[in-house]
């Protein structure tokens, strides 16, 4: 019963009335907060001023006008969610009877005529068109009483946007490659579907709760203000529009076993419940309790099976391609306060969708995994590891690599870091033995005294004596010294003599004395950290320190993850071996480019904050007077100092960032090896590309991409030099799936055998080629070139290889849908057409 | 120090303090648990003062006071090894207090 809400509001409409001439101002700011903070409370607010306008007509309009100015802010300021909340309260608003009908349908007119733009980014018409579809389920129905024709015309526009759109990207942002039992549409599309069917049942919308309604006799007295008129603003090379994305379904109406059925994925009902579950969210998430509580007290929430969509809506976050909106463990817990709160149903439900997950591993994204993989385990260890594994004996019968073997495999070693190898032996039934982790122990193979015979033997127990009695650093090295180098040419090498023998033995001494603990481990490498560094001056000795490492924790893939990033070494040499398929490895990688990232924020921040410091600096020395020739000598010394301060960290920002580009395109350039090592391998051996492994080799590539391009459009420069795009027309209408920022990249070459032509047939779908001449060695980048990347997407050369060698020539960047095409085009390129890589088909999944 | 610069380095640390282990829960636990907010720095096993064992109670540093903030908000109050843990802000690990208070060499609980 709404009853008390609306004495509520009428009570609270009177208070707020005669506070005005002394508050208004507050009053204002207040309720413009709550627009754009409350959005599931979006109803209640409109009514509450819709009360105040038909009270006070100045205050209605001046709380519209302030609206406007906020919306223009929060555009400005790249929050795009929050200015989605302002229009679509504004929407509401003229159901309140506070805003003209034909004023809005005006602003919304200006909205969609952000498609009209020339050479316009997608993402950013993508938005305008979504912030009107959006508000539709509110005020519909009002604006097609009021101007019918106009938003016909309106809708059609919309429609004929929609066709026109670029939809490369999705692929790369669905959480499941298969169509059935629930396609992952791409969001503006699902919403239009939602949009048209609202409007064949002429408008008529159930589920929001409509508080004005029964204040209507005392609204429809007031008088309506006109919007300004709002121009969107143009764009800039600062805006950051939101990425695309895809709507997770998981549920549907025949899962829900009793009680109300669940809103068809198509009806608007849905798109409202999903909205305003995921403001919630969004509001709450940093106090789980609250959350839950707020969550579970949806209003309208017993007309709808509410735990089956909160679940949904729960792993839609966290599957969230590239990254969730909130941090992974805030789900976790969540869910958990969810399973407090609703002992007698959430529980089964989630049950219910974990086994569905399960069933659906074949075709679930490889990071969409290994996030079901973390939740999993992470719950499971809160619930004293309970599950019906017997449930799960299909995984059993086929091979180990398989997704749903692999799946259980990492959940139990997941599980066994939360607790210990014994504990999970006791909880999975005997049959599911060969997927339980080996016991993780430190691998010394100069100890076991059957291995006497092995070079170094005898060295390894003196290095032993001497670090356990504090022997110097030189001392140490001595005792290494007469260990023969067993890659006795490579010696005569200039700079790149390692003895790996050396390494071999002294690390793994070290790592056997130190590995009691992760602590021990790590006082112990930072002891020796000198030793280490001059037995590995080249980065070949380096990546011989990883495989040591690896060997000797092969069973304790936990550690091995912990050292790496401690160990300082360049990372992305480690690709080279052929760690690819550990679990563990993609773990080292993502906390590798993680680390790398806080290391630019920092110094960014320092740098921000060195010039603010400068720039108060010397607004204070305008304003004071005095002696002055005392201050200007003073401050000249200051503003000197952070001057050169200011340089210094410039300077820092620019290196940092060049090791962060370098990283990814170290990475991408290991990735395109492999890969096309697997191609190769597969043309020749005549057999299918799509294993298993080539998969999550893909998928995990696809999510460097994404990652990729989260992070880099800060540390780009803008400006870079001249790239052979041949028609430039062409480049502009791929400009239309292209973020804003300009991404350079070097282009990353493989054996070619001769320069390739730019295709016509290329230019259909828009994509440009991009070649350059080739070079003899493999994986060498000879030109060194640095590409303009706006208006380009990829293009891969997808006829199939005759021969081994044949030209693989890629130009790779961080940029999605180019991303998109270039996965889709290794995909193709082991038996497609080359006009359907042209077409950015999924002609081989 | 006095209470003012107490409260100032606890608005402003990267440590917490983690209570209600399990005495044989390993540092490696800890640091998988802990490390889903954020990258752990470092932990210190709290140990009996007498027999220099694990005795319930650990410190966590985390390199940035973000990380350390979403373990309060996500990890606080959830389980490890079957115990209900609880984490409090600490104002920073100092050489000597991984030493349980207790008279008897354990840990003092309140």
């Amino acid at each position: 019963s709404t009853s008390s809400l609306e004495s509520n509001l009428e009570g609270l409409a009177g208070v707020l009335e005669a506070d005005l001439p002394n508050y208004k101002n507050k009053i204002l700011r207040i309720l413009c907060a709550v627009a754009r903070l409350l959005p599931e409370k979006l109803t209640v607010y409109t009514t509450l001023v819709g009360l105040l306008n038909a009270r006070n007509y100045n205050f209605g309009g001046e709380f519209v006008e302030a609206m406007i100015r906020q919306l223009k802010e929060t555009l400005k300021s790249n929050l795009y969610s929050e200015a989605v909340y302002l229009v679509r309260f504004l929407s509401d608003l003229v159901n309140c009877h506070v805003i003209a009908a034909p004023s809005m349908v005006a602003m919304f007119e200006n909205f969609v005529s952000v498609t009209q733009e020339e050479e316009i980014l997608q993402v950013r018409s993508d938005w305008y068109v979504y912030a009107v579809l959006s508000c539709l389920p509110w005020v519909g129905k009002e604006l097609y009483e009021k101007k019918d024709v106009e938003m016909d015309r309106l809708l059609n526009q919309i429609d004929g946007y929609l066709k026109r759109r670029q939809k490369v990207h999705v692929p790369m942002l669905q959480v499941w490659t298969a169509e059935k039992p629930h396609p992952q549409e791409e969001f503006l599309d699902c919403l239009w579907a939602q949009v048209q069917k609202l409007k064949k049942d002429r408008w008529q919308e159930r589920h929001i709760l409509r508080p004005y309604i029964a204040f209507d006799s005392v609204l429809c007295e007031a008088l309506q203000h006109n919007l300004p008129p709002f121009t969107p603003p143009a764009h800039s090379d600062e805006a950051l529009y939101p990425m695309p994305r895809v709507v997770f379904r998981m549920f549907d109406y025949t899962d829900a076993p009793e009680g109300p059925v669940m809103p068809g994925s198509h009806s608007v009902e849905r798109f409202v419940i999903e909205e305003n579950l995921h403001c919630i969210i969004k509001s709450h998430w940093r106090e789980r309790k609250t959350c839950a509580a707020q969550l579970l007290s949806y209003p309208g929430k017993n007309k709808i099976p509410l735990n089956y969509h909160i679940v949904e809506v729960i792993f839609g976050e966290l599957f969230q391609l590239p990254s969730p909106p909130h941090i992974d463990v805030m789900y976790t817990a969540l869910l958990i306060e969810l399973c407090k709160l609703q002992p007698g149903s959430l529980p089964q439900v989630l049950a219910q969708a974990t086994e569905m997950l399960y069933m659906r591993l074949e075709t679930m994204n490889t990071t969409c995994i290994d996030r079901f993989i973390s939740w999993f385990s992470h719950h499971l260890s809160n619930f004293q590891f309970r599950w019906s594994w017997d449930d799960w004996a299909d995984c059993l019968t086929v091979d180990l690599e398989k997704p749903k073997p692999k799946f259980v495999r990492e959940v139990l070693e997941k599980c066994m870091r939360l607790s210990y190898h014994q504990r999970i032996v006791d909880i999975v039934p005997p049959s599911f033995s060969a997927l339980i982790p080996a016991e993780p122990q430190y691998h010394y193979k100069y100890g076991d005294e059957s291995n006497s015979s092995l070079p170094g033997y005898a060295v390894a127990i003196a290095v032993g004596n001497a670090i356990k009695n504090r022997a110097s650093n030189e001392e140490i090295l001595t005792t290494l010294k007469e260990l023969p180098n067993p890659n006795q040419e490579e010696d005569d090498d200039e700079g790149d003599g390692f003895n790996p023998l050396k390494i071999d033995v002294f690390l793994q001494t070290l790592l056997h004395l130190a590995a009691k603990s992760f602590s021990h481990s790590f006082s112990a490498l930072a002891k020796f950290h000198e030793v280490l560094k001059t037995l590995t001056e080249s980065d070949e000795g380096k990546l011989h320190i990883l495989r040591v490492v690896y060997e000797a924790w092969r069973n304790h893939p936990q550690v091995t993850t912990v050292h790496f990033p401690c160990t300082r070494i360049s990372l992305p040499r480690l690709y080279t071996a052929r760690f690819s398929v550990l679990f563990y490895v993609w773990e080292i990688l993502h906390s590798t480019i993680r680390k790398m990232n806080k290391h630019v924020q920092k110094i960014q921040k320092e740098l921000e904050e060195a010039k603010d410091k400068l720039e108060k600096q010397q607004h204070k020395k305008q304003k004071d007077s005095g002696d002055e020739e005392d201050m200007e000598k003073n401050s000249e010394d200051e503003d000197g100092q952070l001057e050169e301060q200011i340089e210094r960290l410039q300077e820092k920002v620019e290196s940092a960032q060049s090791e962060q580009k370098n990283l990814f395109l170290v990475i991408f350039q290991r990735f395109i090896m492999i890969l096309t090592e697997h191609l190769v391998r597969c043309e020749t051996g005549s057999v299918d590309i799509n294993t298993c492994w080539y998969k999550n080799c893909i998928e995990r590539l696809q999510q460097i991409f994404l990652m990729a391009c989260e992070l880099l459009p800060a540390c780009l420069p803008n400006a870079c030099s001249g790239i052979a795009c041949e028609d430039s027309s062409v480049a502009s209408a791929t400009a239309a799936s292209v973020r804003s920022r300009r991404y350079s990249v070097r282009k990353m070459i493989m054996k070619q055998q001769e320069p390739r032509q730019h295709s016509p047939a290329i230019t259909r779908t828009g994509t440009v080629c991009v070649c350059a001449n080739g070079t003899e060695e493999r994986g060498e980048d000879e030109t060194n070139q640095w590409l303009e990347l706006s208006q380009i997407t990829i293009i891969i050369k997808t006829c199939p290889a005759k021969k081994h060698g044949e030209d693989v020539c890629v130009g790779v960047f961080p940029h999605w849908p180019a991303a998109t095409l270039f996965i889709q085009g290794i995909v193709i390129r082991g038996g497609g057409h080359e006009n359907d890589a042209v077409n950015g088909n999924n002609g081989h999944k | 120090g006095n209470r003012h610069d107490q409260e100032k380095l606890l608005k402003q640390s990267c440590t917490l303090y983690v209570g209600n282990l399990s005495f044989y829960t390993t540092e490696e636990q800890v640091y998988d648990l802990f490390s889903k907010s954020g990258d752990v720095k470092r932990i210190v096993i709290g140990l009996d003062k007498i027999k220099k064992t694990a005795c319930g109670f650990c410190f966590v540093e985390y390199y940035t006071r973000t990380d350390a903030e979403n373990a309060m908000r996500f990890i606080n109050g959830t389980r490890l090894d079957d115990r209900i843990i609880r984490t409090d802000w600490d104002a920073g690990f100092k050489e000597g207090r991984q030493y349980g208070r207790g008279k008897s060499g354990g840990q003092v609980w309140f």
